[in-house]
């Protein structure tokens, strides 16, 4: 597994009024395979996960990925770590299925056709056969998601960071995501208010007012949550 | 669901469907000139007759076309007057004539030919300007997503339209424009940070 840490960082968000603390002083390393991070809105729980390919940088700190810091080694760190959002539909770039696959695979198909094929085994291997010239705007809501994972996982990442991946889907299809998640090869990192989901990792942080307020084995965390909360 | 043709590919089998994307963008790239360069009312009409006749060869559907040219039709409408008035009506017939022409000939090109086929020719084209420092696969790039961001504004200005009928406020040019402003941008934002999630535009 990678092994992603963050060393005493913190992030501030300048405004009229001064600082807004978004993460306070936090330290920890994860190298556990399913990390979920749980917490209220609000918490900083995305703001943790961004921190991990560069999506938010650190004010304070550094991040390292492998041994990679984030803020001088962007680059390598997002080859190695895909982002999943929880709107797909802010992930979907392109007209079609196939083709937003595609656009995943453009650096190491360079043969069109070829790029093509794969693109579609890949849509088939999430269960997308046949959509590949579908509109991703006519897709259902978990087609877009499987589609939005496709496109991430496409590029071959160590780590998949999940924020929320199953909070826009109905009950079919947010389990449909979950099981997809935790059979990945890849270290997952998971935001979720998903406490179900939450409690299959091998490891959960309760984030809080910008604190990582408890961090252990899931099932404790999420009981800590239910109390707490 | 995006109610727009430009920008949008539509799946086919005619001629223009069927030729190179590298010989559409350079054919209209060369007529988009030619549009531009040769002045008069009489030429402008026979631009368009052209370029409807090119819309209806490809296959689109007229209903779809006239919907999603609507809003064009509206500013030149509105050019056309303010042209009258100014310069008289040659000239007005010119400006609207071409305008109408160059938004069709771009939607032809759209609707018949895959972004990722542009995406394609786009980078081939640029390759041999590496040596001057151009980056192929990024313009190409930026190209593919500017195409794809002309639907989804339109549809984030039909969404807005919507929101501010349900309150009440559709003559209230602030609440028509300014969340339409807010949110192409924020859309902006997120495509980077999709792309940015994927490890894409790095190269």
């Amino acid at each position: 597994m990678s092994r992603i840490e963050l060393e005493q960082v913190t992030v501030r968000v300048p405004t009229v009024d001064g600082d807004l603390r978004i993460l306070e002083e936090t330290s920890l390393t994860l190298t556990e395979r399913r990390v979920a991070l749980i917490g209220p809105n609000g918490s900083g729980k995305s703001t943790l996960a961004r921190l991990v390919n560069g999506l938010v940088g650190a004010t304070t700190g550094r991040v390292l990925v492998d041994g990679l810091d984030v803020a001088r080694e962007g680059r390598a760190v997002r080859r190695r770590v895909g982002f999943a959002f929880t709107d797909p539909a802010a992930q979907l770039v392109m007209p079609t299925a196939a083709e937003d696959v595609a656009l995943s695979l453009r650096r190491t198909h360079r043969d069109k056709a070829e790029r093509r094929r794969a693109a579609l085994e890949i849509l088939a291997g999430y269960g997308l056969e046949g959509l590949g010239d579908r509109s991703v705007h006519g897709l259902s809501g978990g087609q877009r998601q499987l589609l939005a994972l496709a496109g991430v996982l496409a590029t071959g990442p160590d780590i998949l960071v999940a924020d929320e991946p199953t909070t826009l889907l109905d009950l079919a299809n947010s389990r449909r995501i979950g099981d997809l998640l935790f059979s990945l090869p890849q270290q997952l990192v998971l935001v979720t208010h998903d406490l179900d989901l939450a409690a299959r990792c091998d490891r959960a942080l309760v984030v809080d007012g910008g604190r990582v307020v408890f961090d252990g084995p899931a099932e404790s965390a999420v009981q800590h949550y239910r109390t707490t909360a | 669901m995006t109610t727009t043709l430009l920008g949008s590919h539509r799946p086919g089998t005619t001629l223009l469907h069927r030729l190179p994307a590298g010989a559409k963008l350079a054919t209209f790239l060369v007529v988009g000139v030619v549009v531009v360069a040769v002045r008069g009312p009489v030429s402008a009409l026979a631009f368009l007759v052209g370029a409807v006749g090119l819309a209806v060869w490809s296959g689109m559907p007229l209903r779809a076309a006239l919907r999603s040219l609507r809003g064009i039709l509206v500013m030149a409408v509105l050019l056309a007057a303010y042209q009258s008035w100014q310069h008289g009506w040659p000239r007005a017939v010119e400006s609207v004539g071409d305008l109408v022409t160059l938004v069709l000939l771009a939607t032809v090109l759209t609707v018949t030919t895959p972004v990722d086929e542009i995406l394609d020719t786009v980078t081939r084209a640029l390759r041999p300007f590496r040596r001057v420092g151009v980056d192929a696969d990024q313009v190409a790039l930026a190209f593919a997503l500017t195409i794809r961001a002309i639907p989804t504004t339109i549809e984030i200005a039909d969404e807005t339209l919507d929101a501010a009928l349900a309150r009440g406020l559709e003559r209230d040019p602030r609440a028509r424009l300014t969340p339409v402003v807010i949110r192409v941008v924020a859309h902006a934002r997120a495509t980077g940070d999709a792309l940015h999630a994927r490890g894409l535009g790095d190269d």
